[in-house]
């Protein structure tokens, strides 16, 4: 018997096998991380590049890099004859140059901004409105004696259950009646009654985490139960509530199904707006990968600032690390 | 020395001798009030924004009402439209199309996802870092990066064609993910495990940290196989995990809309017509709003069975 070996040894993967796994999961990594390289790569790229063949990879070896996909992206423009182009002043601007080279004018600004300021509007405001809800109601399941609690946190979970689309056909009518149809407000309303499913059931794990004799003990020097909660709970909690914060804004900001089906001009997010930028000819790929880009950035960010809490977020608080 | 001490001292020092139930009381609202004032609003909203709505949905499931013609008369036909759906071959198409893409995207996520796991529990150098990065596509947007594929799966310049032709040596332009009624539901099962396999990776990843070394020492010392203890250990105390990962993902995928109505919309013909999409035709298409309505409410106690009996079996391996 190898008496000399410690007890960790013992089930400590082998060196060799470490670095079999090692590279088996970056070749994943590597494979996985391709489609969004691409997206990236395609919004430098002009037209004619995005889909050469066969497909150019390097910047300024393969192709040259140009701005013209974010300019498409953020502008309309019309075909104009070289006659009426040589009146015109000579361009101002880095997307005027890229235009007047085409033979073109720049006649407006597109969509995409407002669309996606719907979506920082919508996922904010509902975000904002699902965790207050959700903490105040996470604190009375995880601390009261109600009746009928496991029903209600069930029924709670439940309606998470529903396909969207299915929602959405009453959803549809009622908005119509209240003049919520194309509305940012009933669009706050409607995330906010999705999210509040997972902000309950998430915040309620954190907050069963903070023992109570915290609160007990400053009730006892003095607070009320409600200072209690607004001074010893909501400043315990404070992690719990920005990483459910982030998940419901993820929530809002990727929605599509409802987006779609409810929304078609003043309330419209950039989920259904950047699939129907087009181009000249088809679709204009480098803007789709442009706007798709910048859609997409704000999530990359908060993916690897909520790493720790993944696990808890996606389950719904059901694992827990 | 012996002056009054003002009221809100007593009233504390009163507080401080009373059990903090009662002390609530004395001082405001009661434990019953706050917790009433807390959790009220969340309901309220629900009901309003989720029963009310699914109350009439199942209301309107019994008539013939149609959401572009809001003034033709109503005629209430009782369980005709139930009795249709469940009746018509079409819709059975559909549920098929949804039960295959389930199923295949279960056992191709669950595999991968599982075996991923395994691989990240070595703690490598970097296992960390290389994580997180796995972990990219599941928190993107379905249907901005579904329809970013469809640019992939083109069949004369997308990089997927060209990726499997270099590999494989088959012309790219010979075949098309997106238009050949075989391939396409292929293509969007793979769309979907690029998305979701990190997601069955990351609960399975916490399955198997949730094993104590000293289950794996005493087998070491009994000289079980490393093949024994897998399937004995590891595998059996990881399964609640993993039967909660296929739990979450048979219910999203179930309901899976943005994905594929960007990257096929049911085509070709409707091999990929799930039964969203199918919901979405008679709804916001056709305007059948009461047959729908009863479509939605078949679907919806679907779902609502499938993951009850499932739970059910859940709770017992967890508790053996």
């Amino acid at each position: 018997m190898s008496g000399n070996s410690t007890a960790y040894s013992i089930v400590e993967p082998s060196r060799a096998s470490k670095r079999i796994a090692g590279t088996i999961v970056v070749l994943y990594a590597v494979l996985t991380l391709i489609p969004l390289v691409w997206i990236v790569l395609t919004s430098i790229k002009s037209p004619q590049d995005s889909i050469s063949y066969p497909p150019k990879v390097i910047p300024w070896v393969h192709f040259e890099p140009t701005i013209e996909g974010f300019c498409n992206l953020f502008t309309t423009r019309s075909r104009q004859t070289p006659d009426y182009l040589a009146t015109l002043p000579p361009p101002s601007g880095a997307c005027e140059v890229q235009a007047r080279a085409k033979n073109m004018v720049i006649v407006s600004e597109s969509k995409y901004i407002p669309r996606f300021l719907n979506s920082v509007i919508i996922a904010f405001g509902s975000t904002a409105l699902a965790v207050f809800l959700g903490t105040l109601a996470a604190y009375g399941f995880s601390r009261f004696r109600v009746p009928l609690k496991d029903d209600l946190l069930f029924f709670i979970l439940s309606t998470r259950m529903m396909p969207p689309i299915a929602v959405a056909i009453p959803i549809y009518l009622m908005y119509r009646e209240l003049g919520l149809q194309d509305t940012r407000l009933g669009m706050i309303l409607l995330y906010t009654s999705v999210n509040v499913s997972l902000a309950v059931w998430l915040l309620k794990g954190f907050i069963d985490e903070i023992p109570r004799e915290y609160e007990e003990a400053a009730m006892i020097d003095g607070y009320t139960r409600l200072q209690a909660f607004r001074k010893v709970v909501l400043p315990q909690a404070a992690t719990g509530i920005a990483a459910t914060a982030i998940f419901c804004m993820i929530f809002a900001w990727n929605e599509y199904a409802f987006a779609v089906l409810l929304t078609s001009g003043d309330a419209q997010t950039a989920p259904p707006f950047i699939p129907i930028i087009i181009g000249e000819g088809g679709q204009d790929w480098p803007a789709v990968a442009a706007g798709t880009t910048l859609f997409l950035i704000p999530i990359l960010v908060f993916t690897v600032l909520l790493r720790k809490h993944l696990l808890r977020g996606i389950t719904f608080g059901a694992v827990r690390k | 020395m012996n002056a009054p001490a003002n009221p809100a001292t007593l009233i504390n020092r009163a507080a401080r001798a009373t059990p903090p139930g009662l002390a609530g009381k004395v001082r405001g609202l009661s434990d019953k009030a706050i917790a009433w004032l807390f959790i009220s609003p969340t309901i309220v909203l629900l009901l309003a924004i989720n029963i009310f709505p699914l109350i009439w949905t199942i209301q309107l499931s019994f008539t013939s009402y149609r959401a572009n013609r809001p003034n033709a008369p109503l005629r209430d036909v009782g369980l005709a439209h139930y009795n249709d759906i469940l009746t018509n071959p079409d819709i059975w198409a559909a549920m098929q199309v949804t039960a295959r893409f389930v199923i295949a995207t279960i056992i191709i996520q669950t595999v991968l996802g599982f075996v991923l796991a395994w691989l990240i529990d070595r703690k490598f150098r970097g296992s960390g870092f290389w994580t997180t990065v796995i972990l990219l596509p599941m928190m993107l947007s379905p249907a901005v990066v579904g329809n970013f594929w469809t640019f992939l799966y083109q069949p004369q310049i997308g990089l997927f064609n060209y990726m499997v032709a270099f590999v494989s040596g088959i012309p790219p332009s010979s075949f098309q993910m997106l238009g050949d009624v075989r391939l396409s539901p292929w293509a969007i099962v793979l769309v979907d495990s690029w998305m979701w396999t990190p997601y069955v990776m990351l609960i399975c990843l916490a399955g198997l940290r949730s094993i104590p070394d000293y289950i794996y020492e005493a087998a070491e010392v009994d000289r079980a196989s490393k093949w024994r203890q897998f399937w004995t250990i590891t595998l059996p105390m990881a399964m609640p995990f993993i039967m909660l990962a296929v739990l979450f993902r048979g219910i999203e995928n179930f309901k899976m809309f943005d994905m594929v109505n960007l990257l096929t919309g049911g085509g070709p013909g409707s091999t990929t017509e799930v039964a969203s999409i199918t919901l979405k035709r008679e709804a916001f298409e056709k305007w059948r709003t009461g047959y729908s309505s009863a479509f939605a409410i078949i679907l919806f106690v679907t779902v609502f069975g499938l993951a009850n009996i499932y739970v059910r079996a859940l709770n017992k391996v967890k508790a053996r």
